[in-house]
Formats: structure tokens, sequence, C-alpha cells
């Protein structure tokens, strides 16, 4: 366990993080996600990735500490409330700093969006891993990245940064 | 204006789609061929290929700028294990099938580049003994592990100097990556998947110089992304 541990701890908290958006909860989180690793070891049956498994349970218990803390829960339109209220992209724009910009952005993305961005960008699953994470179909993956990058121009643009695409 | 309208109202194809999974190397060899040959004959795609990068690259920055959890988890986890009945004996059975199925499941290619990798650390590893073996070159004596007083090997190559996350292209040979590093005077510290984390030289960088060499570095035909990371 503590080999497991040691070896994946740091990006299961990154994914709880990214997705609760605060550190004492992402901390608890993988607790609970290595506790239950432990209690379930018997259930895993090998037909995906350790980290894909890990991940999993990793949504799944930060989706369960959102709904206890219904106050932090994100949808799209919060998150645009985020992007209105905040000049920050738009600053960091006219210092023509892209990738402060880019980063900025792809912090007030939708947690839909968010999960999406990082398990394919920063975790680098795959289509079927994205699925069996998220759980939902394959093509959905696709288009839901798809639409998550559009929004991610779309934030940009009003930031002011250009990046020929769309 | 209105081409660009028309853009965002198509449905987007499904190479488009696939474009990230191209940029993290997680396609299979049939898609990553048709995502090739598609990026060689179309422009505009390209220039969405471009952007995607930049995306991949400032994702992982994003995530690594997010630090490491505190010791408080792991004791918080570990006691509550303590308290958790005994595990049964078939758990160690469970494993061993585990580790064989997961190698059987593996593709041949997977398997090829694993084992690249592997061939890649293991020389990358013998250099550094090797290294540190000519250079503590002394009088035989006795030390023992838990009583060393010299630091830890990568403690010589100092906190402060630059890191970055690189990705090498799938064609990268052993020996490119090898006459990189030492062009860099770059350290692998780490490597997670196809990641290498590269430490550079032993002094710290002032932002500007990083993102210099950041540029010179994805400028590299070897190198297929480089990002700064703490």
């Amino acid at each position: 366990m503590q080999v497991l541990y040691g070896r994946h701890h740091v990006r299961v908290f990154r994914f709880g993080l990214r997705l609760v958006r605060d550190e004492q909860i992402a901390e608890d989180l993988i607790s609970e996600v290595f506790l239950d690793v432990w209690r379930q070891a018997g259930k895993f049956e090998g037909r995906s990735a350790v980290s894909t498994w890990l991940l999993a349970i990793t949504r799944f218990k930060a989706l369960s500490a959102l709904r206890r803390r219904k106050d932090v829960e994100l949808d799209d339109e919060a998150a645009n409330a985020i992007e209105d209220d905040s000049d920050d992209p738009e600053v960091t724009a006219q210092k023509k700093d892209t990738s402060q910009a880019l980063r900025k952005c792809l912090s007030v993305l939708s947690p839909e969006h968010r999960e999406i961005v990082d398990l394919v960008y920063y975790h680098e699953k795959s289509v079927e891993e994205v699925a069996e994470i998220v759980g939902i179909p394959e093509n959905t993956v696709k288009t839901r990245l798809f639409y998550a990058r559009k929004k991610l121009a779309e934030l940009l643009k009003a930031a002011g940064v250009e990046r020929g695409w769309p | 204006m209105m081409a660009m309208k028309k853009i965002l109202e198509q449905e987007p194809s499904e190479i488009e789609m696939l474009l990230p999974w191209h940029a993290t190397g997680t396609l299979n060899a049939r898609d990553a061929k048709r995502v090739e040959d598609a990026l060689a004959s179309d422009p505009d795609l390209a220039r969405q290929y471009a952007a995607i990068q930049e995306e991949y690259a400032e994702t992982i920055g994003l995530n690594e700028s997010l630090g490491a959890p505190s010791a408080r988890a792991m004791t918080k986890l570990f006691a509550a294990i303590d308290g958790e009945p005994a595990r049964k004996a078939s758990m160690s059975l469970n494993i061993t099938s585990r580790f064989s199925g997961f190698f059987a499941r593996l593709s041949p290619r997977t398997l090829a580049w694993s084992a690249s990798f592997g061939a890649l650390a293991l020389l990358l590893q013998a250099g550094v003994i090797g290294a540190v073996l000519m250079k503590n070159q002394q009088p035989a004596s006795f030390e023992t592990a838990s009583l060393s007083t010299d630091g830890p090997i990568t403690r010589s190559l100092g906190p402060e100097a630059p890191r970055a996350l690189v990705r090498f292209a799938p064609d990268a040979r052993v020996a490119d990556i090898n006459a990189l590093l030492d062009n860099y005077q770059a350290s692998i510290v780490d490597a997670h998947g196809g990641m290498f984390r590269l430490q550079f030289g032993t002094r710290a960088m002032s932002k500007e110089d990083i993102a210099t060499l950041m540029n010179k570095l994805k400028g590299e035909k070897i190198v297929n992304l480089a990002v700064a990371t703490p």
C-alpha cells in the first residue's frame, strides 16, 4: 500500500483538488480513496490501469464531497460568473502573457470541462480510459473535450488572446 | 467573421476531436496515422493542433503548480488502515495474477516502448553510478547507509536549478536523447509514463532565461513537449 500510495498520491491529490478546489478536502479525499482501495483490492480485476481505477474512485469521492458542500459546486453559469467577476485573464492578457492567461482560463472552466481536460492532458488518459473514469460513452468523451476546448478558446478570446483557433 | 462563425457552428470532424489524444500520444497506431495524414494536408487542422499543444503544456504546468498533499493525509490513511480488520491471505495471490494479467494485456508496441525506456533508464542509472564511483574513488573505507554524511546524489545538482517536463518524439533514439541531455547539461530526475522531468545545470535561472531555454528545447527535433515546472 505504501508503494501504491507513494506512486499515485500526488496525482490523485491534484485531480481531487482541481475538482473540489479545497486543499483540506482534497487531502481528506486521498485518505478516503486509498482506504477504499485497501478495502476493495479484491474487487480490482485488472482490466484497467491502476491509475484509471484510482482516478475513477477519486472522482466519485470528489463529487460526493461536492454534493455535501453544495455551495462550492460549480456549473457553467457559475464558471461564467467567475469569469465576469474576475478580470484576471484580461489583466494577464494585457501583460501579453498567453501562458498565464491560459492557466487562468483553465481554472475557470466548468467542473465537467476541467476534469476532462485534466484527464486527457495531465493524466494522459486515452478516450477509453476517460470514458471508464467519467462513466460516459467514448463519443461523448470526444465531443465533451472538443467543447471544453472551444469554451477555453472563447474565454481566451474574451481575454484578448487570439491563438488562430477556432 | 462569417467564416469564423461558420467554423464555430460546424460540428467537429472525427479527426479534429482526436487531436488532443494525438498530442498526448494515447491514440492507437491506426488513428495516429489518420491524424498525421490529416495534419500534413490541412493547415487549419495544423493550426488547431498547435493551439492544442499549448493547452497540453499549460494544463501540465497548472497541475504541477498545485503542489503535493501534506503528511497529514498519509498519517490519517495509515491510522485508518491500522484500524481495519486483518486482510485475507488470498490478497497476495490476486496481486500476482493481476501483474501477469497486466503484462499480458500490453500491446507489443507498448511493451517495446516500455523496454526501450527501461533500457534508457538503466543506461542513465549506470552512467550516474559510474560517475559517482569514479568521483568518489578513495582509500577503502566503510560507511553504512544510515550513517552516511554525504547528501543524496541529486543534492549536488542544486535545488534551485530549473526543471521541465519533457516528452520526446516517439522516434527519438537513445543516442539523440543522451546528446540532448549533454548539450543542455540536463539530468533526468523523474519519469512518469512517457514524460520525463529534466533538471538543467546546477544554478538558478531568471524567468526570462528559463523561457528562452524552454523555447530552445521546444525547437529540438526530438522534443514533442517541454514545459517548465517548479
